[in-house]
């Protein structure tokens, strides 16, 4: 049960942005602008962050369905989203991206946690100040999700189906706000 | 923020909706909820520049503020904004900090579910700000006189035309 009268049977988020379409659309758009705006990051490397800093928050929700959608967007590659939630470091991912999830991660703990270094070692495999910026914001921005969807004890889905058919449909159509929350 | 105008917009936005527009919380209230989670992650930017506007809006002084960042629970706030503060503060957290209890306590208060909603999502936003400005080492001046006169302008102003490098 969620901490507040949200919509009934309505998972995560949706819930949420259902109950209060006035913040909603922003959170919707500021994800859209995010993971699939213009970037010189992937939409499956932004999917890929998220998704490690979702599993870093233990935020279930996102964790399960922001993998969905990377394992869409990696296509043929899928695997690779399961190796590094895993283990990182030994995933067959290029360095630029294990640098970008080092600084993800420090994100996750607090910003003051990145360190210098960690940006000079993401510079050093050939990251541009954008890809680092898009690395930190996208790690914030997931402290936040991660925080509203537990934070308000929103539905989490059991059935790895579920989360499939969510990856299909944020790999395809990317955020758009749930039809009810657009009647109001 | 400059450096990338068009996730600015979404984030300016998103922020004078939070804690500008109608809402059953007055702004002090929704910037001492900022304030407050800016403090515990120990953002220096975000929680004076919070703190400054707030104080503007309660016609308080500095050493209020202090007090409500060092210990809400002895100021005369009133009982279901402390209840709020507790939710936040579990928020800063992690989100399954938030328990049924805080929840029923703060409702038993007075609080409804869009105010409860509301601190929820204001403490997790400011967990990203923080991270944000923090992340990408911005500077910030280390004068904390400077946000009280900034908090003036911005409570006038709004965020909507909000520059972090200005």
């Amino acid at each position: 049960m969620a901490h507040i009268n949200v919509p009934e049977g309505v998972p995560g988020i949706r819930s949420l942005v259902m109950f209060r379409p006035e913040s909603g659309k922003f959170l919707y758009e500021l994800a859209q602008v995010l993971l699939r705006g213009e970037s010189p990051l992937t939409e499956a490397e932004r999917e890929l962050i998220a998704t490690y800093v979702s599993s870093r928050n233990d935020c279930m929700f996102c964790m399960s369905s922001h993998a969905a959608a990377a394992r869409y967007l990696f296509k043929d590659n899928k695997q690779v989203v399961d190796i590094v939630l895993n283990d990182y470091q030994s995933a067959p991912i290029s360095d630029k991206l294990k640098a970008l999830l080092t600084i993800a991660g420090h994100v996750q703990q607090n910003g003051k946690a990145v360190t210098d270094d960690d940006i000079a070692q993401a510079r050093k495999h050939g990251a541009t100040d954008r890809d680092i910026h898009d690395t930190v914001l996208i790690a914030a921005t997931f402290c936040m999700f991660n925080r509203y969807v537990d934070g308000l004890g929103s539905l989490t889905p059991t059935d790895p189906a579920a989360y499939e058919e969510m990856g299909k449909r944020l790999g395809e159509k990317g955020y758009a706000l749930p039809a009810p929350a657009l009647q109001n | 923020m400059a450096f990338r105008p068009e996730t600015a917009k979404p984030l300016n936005v998103f922020a004078e909706t939070l804690l500008r527009d109608d809402n059953s919380l007055s702004r002090g209230e929704r910037e001492l909820i900022a304030t407050y989670v800016s403090a515990l992650n120990d953002c220096f930017f975000c929680q004076n520049a919070h703190g400054g506007i707030a104080q503007h809006y309660m016609q308080c002084d500095i050493t209020y503020i202090d007090q409500i960042k060092k210990d809400y629970e002895s100021t005369d706030l009133s009982p279901k904004l402390k209840a709020l503060l507790a939710i936040a503060g579990s928020v800063q957290k992690g989100g399954k900090y938030v328990t049924t209890d805080q929840v029923e306590k703060a409702r038993a208060l007075g609080a409804t579910d869009v105010e409860i909603h509301d601190t929820v999502l204001i403490a997790a936003a400011f967990c990203m700000f923080n991270r944000y400005v923090d992340g990408l080492g911005t500077s910030a001046p280390q004068d904390r006189e400077i946000y009280v006169k900034r908090g003036k302008q911005r409570a006038e102003e709004g965020y909507l035309h909000f520059d972090l490098y200005k």
